[in-house]
């Protein structure tokens, strides 16, 4: 199933080629919107995409899959920003690459895969509305001509890819609008208003903050959350990657990479980025499938900011707008509403739970915490249901005991029997649980020393061998003394 | 009388009335053989790995899918096996049935209408447009 590196690289060098190039195009909106959410200038987000394009080629898990600039990294840097500013955002990246090559290295990466689904959708979900969000203070009661430009926008890169599909619409939606705006003389916010466009090669720097322990006290607790969702983002687009092209990937190497190119980045003056889940699928879907791809898509990008730089700026706000309108609607995970009727009451609240707290924070690292500890509760809880049933058979009272002992259900199992009894003969059937734990032993213990003291013959059956070792190990109510240590 | 024949199933309703007709004929000759061809959308990769859990539950998943169409193909007894191929359905199915030379491709047609088929693409008609071997397309 792995592939030698030479595969990786040259087994589909057209297919790469052109897809690349396609990514490259569709690449260019997207990293000078996201700059715009985060808050810095467009060259930032263009800079990061070409270097953890170019980086992640070499270094990533999964060859074919898209990292650059995204929308989920920037919206957690938006405090970070506007309180310090951008070097420290640099420095946070520089830390936040640092943070993922530890992941990968003490494979913590593959730990993510037990994140529950329930709190993946409502991942992508809280993703998609904040994405949108992020753009209603561009569009809402700015002038008529923004709405018609985000209309005109939204129109084309629906509908134009029936009938044309060479060049990214959302490329061709900027073009058009940009060149409409121009000509036609309309009065729109551009993207010249929110920043400058270099025209020239990153170039390695240092960030400018002081060297020392505050520092880190401010950019941590941002590195830390830019780590984590961003591995979060990576490992989940490589999945889908893996499954769209029917090969596996390496999740350890995928996440050290995503470090080392963060790493890197932000000497050269790019935020942090992680791999796309939209920009991958656009590049599979192209042909694209090695690293060529990826390579391409980053060299390519280079070329076009020198080229195009000029037009940048010119860029009505509006038709950013509309694009990213269409990202968040393709990001939002649209069979939630038939999960939420579907899926097990549980899972629908934390799916729901982790939107809501993204949404209510604007940190999609908390929402993604939260519903995982959420999820571990109601598991918790699920599993620690005991089901202790008594009857009456041939003057026995017998008890069957249903369900994992341990000890989340041990209190409910010790207060499912009657101790009022006297002189009886009970039987206890272990047959359909599981005993877990030192506590489930205690338990069984406790209950059958109380049930003891009035006289009662108890006997216990069904335990399997792995339950009964456990409870002849530590149990003491076997024990004619059982209150005095014998050890 | 078609010893390959190429039975295409999204695992909807048409494709299990498809998988009847496709019965129908390879119980004509013993040296029949379906070769069931589900494909996974690369537009629905996205939903497909949300919802399931890991990449051996995106497998039961389409399975699961095709469950009512292999159980009619059991209940028939005619031999039959699966191929899950990854791409955009009409292409895809289009360069395998090439590929593979098949004798005859059975598909069930949605039967949408021209506006849907306009804005959804008919997988059936360009299946049938393309394919360089007969096709029956189930109504």
């Amino acid at each position: 199933m792995k592939m030698s590196v030479r595969e990786q690289w040259f087994s589909n060098i057209r297919g790469d080629i052109l897809a690349g190039i396609v990514v490259a195009l569709a690449l260019i909106p997207e990293a000078i919107a996201f700059s715009i959410i985060a808050g810095v200038d467009p060259m930032v987000g263009l800079y990061a995409s070409f270097c953890i394009a170019v980086i992640i080629a070499f270094v990533g898990g999964r060859p074919g899959m898209i990292s650059a600039a995204t929308g989920a990294m920037a919206l957690l840097m938006v405090p970070l920003v506007k309180e310090h500013g951008l070097d420290y955002l640099l420095a946070a990246t520089i830390l936040t690459g640092i943070i993922q090559i530890l992941f990968g290295v003490f494979k913590i990466a593959k730990v993510m895969k037990f994140i529950p689904r329930a709190v993946m959708i409502g991942f992508v979900n809280a993703l998609a509305i904040l994405i949108f969000m992020a753009q209603v203070p561009h569009f809402i009661g700015i002038s008529t001509m923004t709405y018609v430009f985000v209309a005109m926008t939204l129109a084309i890169v629906y509908l134009l890819p029936r009938f044309f599909k060479a060049i990214p619409a959302p490329l061709i939606a900027i073009i058009v609008l940009t060149i409409a705006a121009i000509y036609l003389n309309v009065d729109l916010r551009t993207v010249g208003d929110l920043g400058a466009i270099q025209r020239s090669l990153p170039s390695f720097f240092l960030p400018n903050v002081p060297f020392n322990f505050e520092t880190l006290q401010i950019i941590f607790p941002y590195s830390l959350a830019l780590a984590i969702v961003g591995l979060l983002e990576s490992l989940l687009t490589a999945t889908i990657v893996d499954d769209m092209t029917g090969t596996e990937s390496e999740k350890d190497k995928e996440a050290r990479g995503q470090g080392i190119a963060n790493f890197i980045t932000g000497f050269f003056g790019g935020m942090a980025g992680c791999a796309m889940i939209g920009q991958s699928v656009i590049n599979v879907k192209s042909g694209g499938r090695g690293r060529l791809s990826t390579l391409v898509a980053g060299l390519f990008l280079m070329f076009l900011i020198i080229v195009l730089g000029n037009l940048v700026v010119q860029i009505p706000m509006p038709v950013l707008v509309g694009i990213m309108i269409m990202v968040s609607i393709g990001t939002f995970d649209w069979s939630s509403f038939t999960y939420l009727r579907k899926a097990p009451k549980a899972d629908a609240f934390v799916m729901l739970a982790t939107v809501v707290i993204v949404v209510a924070t604007h940190d999609l690292s908390i929402g993604v915490i939260a519903g995982v500890i959420l999820s571990a509760l109601f598991f918790v809880a699920k599993v620690s249901k005991i089901n202790v049933k008594q009857r009456s058979e041939a003057g026995k009272t017998v008890y069957t005991v249903k369900g994992p002992l341990f000890f989340a259900s041990v209190d409910h199992f010790i207060a499912s029997f009657d101790y009022e009894m006297n002189e009886q003969d009970i039987l206890i059937d272990f047959g359909s649980t599981q005993i877990w734990d030192d506590s489930a032993v205690g338990a069984i213990d406790k209950v059958m020393l109380r049930l003891m003291e009035n006289q009662n013959n108890v006997e216990m059956i069904g335990l399997n061998p792995e339950s009964k070792k456990l409870v002849d190990r530590l149990a003491s109510h076997n024990d004619p003394t059982p209150k005095i240590s014998t050890h | 009388m078609y010893p390959h024949i190429l039975l295409a199933v999204d695992g909807s309703e048409h494709s299990v009335r498809a998988t009847e007709e496709a019965i129908k004929i390879a119980a004509l000759s013993s040296q029949s053989k379906i070769e069931v061809v589900f494909v996974a959308e690369f537009s629905k990769a996205k939903d497909d790995v949300l919802h399931a859990e890991g990449a051996a539950g995106i497998e039961v998943a389409r399975r699961k899918k095709l469950a009512p169409v292999e159980e009619k193909l059991e209940a028939a007894d005619v031999s039959y096996y699966v191929t899950i191929l990854r791409g955009e359905p009409g292409p895809t199915i289009v360069e395998h049935a090439n590929q593979k030379q098949v004798d005859l491709t059975i598909i069930g047609s949605r039967g949408l209408n021209s506006l849907q088929e306009m804005v959804l693409g008919s997988v059936s008609h360009k299946i049938a447009k393309r394919v360089k071997c007969p096709v029956l397309i189930v109504k």
